[in-house]
């Protein structure tokens, strides 16, 4: 069956996600066709440095959302600290201070579970390191809307639970290295 | 045709929110709707209703189901001097320009529990403002205006609170401002002698007055973009010339169809400045 091409990207990561995104990211070329929707658990009292950090070695442009930003091709957007990101049906983001989800906001489940509304089959998600369950509940969101799910191989993993979680619930989701996501984005968009 | 579940989903929500505001008058209909999305999923689980449709049935007929609702839909989260460096700007940038008027209005619009009231009124006494301002607080829930008229928190925020209420570059303790006694804290009332509490909403009332100072933070991040452009509209019709307006950190005025109307006064602590006559 082939499948529908994806409009946009969300990817989800926590503990070790510097390193894992520093290979994804810069990867990707300038014309990247979709735009990448990017949660980062960080602490809520910190500026958020990852869009000034990735923007100096991506060829994509990166940004930090702001409440309502439309959504463009070859562009990441990272959530801001201290608030969840969403996807909005009219092609923009949406920032909202609803409580934390699993101690965490910005929260992964949040973000996916609004873009797999939002996108249904036409959504790629990709889960990566992490420490705890988060991005597990939005992954199988995204299954259930039809979604392409990729997880980080828990072996290659920084940390090993978030990708393990979301593989007990999502069994039949992809699982690549970090290299080969990376070549995997490079040919679909 | 069979409608695939989201689709339907989709028809309850916009039903029940028709249901709300014939029924009740509280107008939720232009909410962002991935997040109204998710609160009303939140209150199908959580009231034990199997589908949007069975809730909406039930707060149609039963009117003590309302408040409960309400307390998913609007999204009550703040802290005192949130983001302090906002509150630096309005006290160093902002306040020597209130200094020049001999009297001030400032409309804290969508007041949620009172935190950031109550961080206006002490920066406001501690810069010697306060006894010539009134302050305008609103919010469309009852619940939390009781709340922010009562100024009670719970103890454990209170260090949260003071360490905010430092970085901001306040000029004296918070804890002139309260006492505690089990568990919580009660501002001091003389705090809320130069304060009006109104039932307002941003979605069907009108202007109610010139402001020099509105301040609306994280309140428009839950409305979609044309109804974002009405409040907007508000504010800029309710400002006095050259008054000011803050919103939230991550919010902007780059989407919304009014940005001529202001100028970035405070680039990085989101404060603007009416540009109206």
């Amino acid at each position: 069956m082939s499948r529908l091409a994806p409009q946009a990207i969300v990817i989800g990561a926590s503990a070790g996600a510097l390193e894992a995104l520093s290979v994804i990211l810069p990867s990707l070329p300038k014309d990247f066709a979709l735009p990448i929707i990017i949660v980062v658990h960080i602490p809520p009292d910190k500026r958020s440095v990852l869009s000034d950090l990735f923007r100096a070695k991506c060829q994509v442009q990166v940004l930090e959302a702001e409440d309502k930003e439309p959504l463009e091709a070859s562009t990441a957007y990272f959530a801001p600290p201290d608030y969840h990101l969403l996807v909005e049906g009219n092609n923009t983001l949406g920032l909202s201070s609803e409580d934390p989800v699993l101690f965490s906001r910005p929260s992964i489940d949040v973000l996916f579970e609004s873009a797999a509304d939002v996108y249904g089959p036409r959504l790629t998600a990709i889960l990566l390191t992490g420490a705890n369950q988060d991005g597990a509940k939005g992954m199988l969101a995204v299954a259930k809307a039809g979604g392409e799910l990729i997880i980080q191989d828990p072996g290659t993993a920084f940390a090993a639970a978030m990708p393990e979680a979301a593989l007990a619930l999502c069994p039949d989701a992809m699982v690549m290295s970090l290299g080969g996501i990376s070549e995997y984005l490079r040919r679909i968009a | 045709m069979i409608e695939p579940s989201e689709k339907i989903e989709e028809i309850e929500i916009r039903l029940l929110l028709e249901a709300l505001y014939v029924r009740y008058h509280y107008d939720f209909r232009n909410y962002a709707m991935a997040s109204v999305r998710r609160r009303l999923r939140q209150a199908r689980e959580q009231m034990g209703f199997s589908t949007i449709s069975a809730l909406q049935e039930r707060v149609l007929h039963d009117e003590a189901m309302l408040p409960r609702l309400l307390g998913y839909l609007t999204v009550q989260v703040s802290e005192m001097f949130r983001d302090p460096g906002y509150f630096r700007a309005i006290r160093e940038k902002v306040v020597p320009h209130l200094k020049t008027y001999p009297s001030l209005k400032i409309w804290i619009a969508g007041c949620s529990g009172g935190e950031e009231l109550y961080s206006l009124a002490i920066l406001f006494r501690e810069e010697g403002l306060e006894d010539r301002t009134i302050f305008y607080a609103t919010d469309i829930n009852q619940d939390a205006l009781q709340i922010a008229e009562a100024g009670v928190y719970d103890l454990d925020r209170i260090q949260l609170f003071t360490e905010n209420h430092r970085r901001s570059g306040g000029k004296s303790s918070l804890s002139d401002y309260y006492t505690a006694d089990y568990g919580r804290v009660s501002f001091d009332k003389t705090l809320r002698e130069r304060v009006v509490f109104s039932d307002h909403s941003l979605v069907t009332d009108a202007v109610f007055g010139e402001m020099h100072l509105i301040s609306c933070r994280n309140v428009m991040i839950y409305f979609d973009r044309p109804l974002q452009d009405k409040a907007v509209g508000l504010f800029r019709d309710s400002l006095t010339r050259k008054g000011f307006l803050g919103i939230g950190a991550k919010e902007s005025l780059r989407f919304c169809s009014h940005a001529d109307a202001f100028k970035e006064f405070v680039r990085e602590e989101k404060i603007y400045q009416s540009t109206a006559k």
